[in-house]
């Protein structure tokens, strides 16, 4: 079915700027192919946010498409105006850990609690990849990274749960080793309604594997499979196996109104009641 | 009730400045709580939704920016409204908004600081802060009005130069200018001159240079917009280390508004040729000078002032066509002395710069202080 498929369509023509083995083209990749899948032939009717670090640059520029490159962790409040002004465009924010749940944390909350109509595409390398491997909201205890030379002293963020509770409408957790459920999680979620959550676990053997003890990058994507454990299994689980583990599959599905639903509802209703007047 | 209509009222000014927005054309406002800049949030949140705009409440002052941001480029005017401790966290989002040269209005209702200071009373501390307040190489476009008319029609002209050269506007107000309340002629829609910025033809490519202020698309138009903070060449493609595209894109950034400074200052001018003691000031405070300086007049001392309404780009010109004849410049601001640094660099050592300096507890300068102030300079001879 997809045999032609080539991702260049959806492409500048310029040179991509990531490390060999990192995980980001996989996603690339796997996130236009899902496009593609869907049947867009080109990314006009996407805009695209991003913040700062490696993953915000997935879309810029390398996107041909619109695409908003933000100051750090302030991708998702450009989506929010960008998104109640043009309801029908399909706004997409990519980011990394540190963008979204670092810096970025309380707009992201803020989103999924307002149920913007956005999807928000979060790689996980559980490190500050970019500015050389430092400690991130996302980085497993005890792991050795740039500024915790001794591992790291403090627990990792859950933040497709924050998203569930937060009250995304999709919310699930895949790494760079199960691409095809995240395909398929893609295609969902894009054509799903509210505030949409994917965290992509992702490798980073320059910045994060090489400190965490990882020998390469076969090893990390090893690590990924043998380390997932599905939601439903997570679910029979103790809290104590889980430990270190990556539970990945869809944490929620549902649907409630929409806030630009909800503000254009509202905004008719005074216009139709000013006019009465 | 859709634009407001021509009448003459009796508004505050946080009102006056909502209408001058939505008369310009703003269809999105969004804001965080504070004082004394809220009522602008409440009368956005009442009025835009009955002609057809979104206004929103959004978790801070940098989402706010942000939110307006994203709002521009999905072509619609927008603004967003804050006083000092907002005005900090935005000044992130202002250097981005110079950078991707994103028109918006930001309202910075001054008050007492630094930090949480006097939420309540006034104060004119930001003065330097809207024009160095972000980081790296920028030229700010900065407003000072000085009454309730004014709340609305700089707001109209801060969206016009918004529009115009493609960057963000600070509307420096003040507690005093956005709380009070006072006459105001509203003025019909069609006699307000309005600018909108300058779309691309079909097929056009460069929106980040080529042309002194290039054409803006907005998203979801097929141009295929590339926007970053980064420095980036004029197709939007960023170059994070060659200093060739580094330069010309922040020279070209600042120079659209040095060069086009004369046409950006507005200020009102008394008796600048022939007087001894010249006053300039701003905001507030300048409504201490008319009083002031008849009352000075009236004792035989000559005296002129400048009324800036535009604080940034400073109009030096006008300072030094005033030194020729003034041996004295009385500066009267609601800080320790800001804007007196800029009046003694253009006035070059030609006259003396007197600061005339009140802070905290929101007590304005009277004009009886400035008057004293006039009368014992002119006396003194150093």
């Amino acid at each position: 079915m997809t045999e032609n498929f080539s991702i260049r369509k959806y492409l500048r023509d310029l040179k991509l700027p990531f490390c060999p083995g990192c995980g980001i083209p996989t996603i690339m990749n796997t996130f236009l192919r899902a496009v593609h899948e869907l049947g867009y032939e080109n990314l006009n009717n996407f805009v695209f946010c991003s913040g700062i670090g490696c993953s915000s640059w997935i879309p810029s520029p390398y996107f041909n498409a619109d695409s908003i490159h933000t100051p750090h962790g302030r991708s998702i409040p450009v989506a929010t105006g960008i998104k109640l002004l043009h309801p029908k465009l399909n706004v997409v924010v990519f980011g990394g850990d540190g963008d979204i749940v670092g810096i970025g944390m309380s707009h992201f909350i803020h989103a999924a609690r307002r149920n913007l109509d956005i999807l928000v595409i979060m790689v996980n390398n559980m490190v500050y990849g970019m500015t050389g491997g430092q400690v991130a909201p996302t980085t497993p205890f005890k792991t050795k990274t740039a500024t915790t030379p001794y591992g790291s002293f403090e627990q990792p963020l859950d933040a497709t749960r924050l998203a569930v509770a937060a009250g995304a409408c999709y919310s699930a957790r895949w790494t760079t080793a199960h691409s095809n459920d995240l395909k398929e999680s893609i295609k969902k979620a894009i054509q799903t309604k509210g505030f949409r959550f994917i965290e992509v676990v992702s490798q980073c053997p320059t910045a994060y594997g090489r400190r965490a003890g990882f020998k390469n990058i076969a090893e990390m994507l090893k690590w990924f499979k043998e380390n997932s454990v599905p939601i439903h299994q997570a679910e029979k689980t103790s809290e104590k196996e889980l430990e270190k583990r990556i539970i990945i599959g869809e944490f929620v599905e549902r649907r409630r109104p929409t806030i630009g639903e909800t503000i254009h509802a509202m905004i008719k209703e005074v216009q139709m009641n000013a006019e009465q007047n | 009730m859709r634009i407001a209509k021509p009448n003459t009222c009796f508004w505050q000014g946080s009102k006056a400045c909502a209408e001058g927005a939505i008369t310009a054309g703003c269809r999105f406002f969004a804001g965080y709580p504070i004082t004394p800049a809220s009522e602008i949030a409440e009368h956005m949140a009442r009025r835009l939704p009955q002609v057809g705009g979104i206004a929103i409440q959004m978790e801070d002052e940098m989402a706010s920016i942000g939110a307006i941001i994203g709002a521009s480029w999905a072509g619609t005017k927008a603004m967003t409204a804050t006083s000092g401790p907002g005005f900090s966290l935005m000044q992130e989002f202002i250097g981005y908004a110079f950078m991707t040269e994103t028109p918006c209005v930001i309202v910075n209702a001054q008050r007492a600081g630094p930090s949480t200071g006097q939420a309540t009373k006034c104060g004119q501390g930001d003065v330097m802060q809207s024009r160095w307040g972000t980081h790296g190489d920028y030229s700010a476009i900065v407003l000072s009005p000085n009454s309730v008319q004014e709340m609305f029609t700089l707001t109209v002209r801060a969206f016009n130069l918004a529009e115009k050269y493609r960057t963000p506007v600070i509307l420096l107000s003040d507690e005093t200018i956005t709380h009070m309340r006072e006459q105001i002629t509203v003025p019909s829609v069609n006699n307000v001159e309005i600018v909108n910025r300058r779309k691309p033809r079909r097929g056009e490519k460069a929106f980040f240079g080529l042309e002194e202020i290039p054409p803006m698309p907005a998203v979801g138009e097929g141009f295929n917009v590339a926007v970053t903070g980064s420095t980036h060449d004029e197709y939007g493609i960023r170059f994070t280390a060659d200093p060739l595209v580094h330069i010309k894109l922040v020279k070209r950034l600042n120079s659209k508004i040095r060069n086009n400074s004369n046409e950006i200052s507005d200020f009102e001018e008394y008796n600048i040729e022939d007087c001894q003691i010249g006053v300039i000031s701003y905001g507030c405070t300048s409504r201490a000078i008319y009083e002031a300086v008849e009352k000075a007049e009236s004792k035989g001392v000559k005296t002129g002032y400048i009324r800036l309404k535009t604080i940034w780009p400073f109009p030096g010109n006008v300072v030094r066509k005033m030194v020729e004849n003034a041996n004295k410049i009385i500066v009267p601001e609601l800080n320790l002395g800001q804007i007196r640094y800029e009046v003694e660099k253009a006035s070059n050592g030609l006259a003396k710069v007197i600061p005339l300096n009140k802070i905290g507890g929101g007590e304005l300068i009277t004009p009886e202080e400035l008057l004293a102030t006039i009368l014992k300079e002119a006396k003194t001879n150093d």
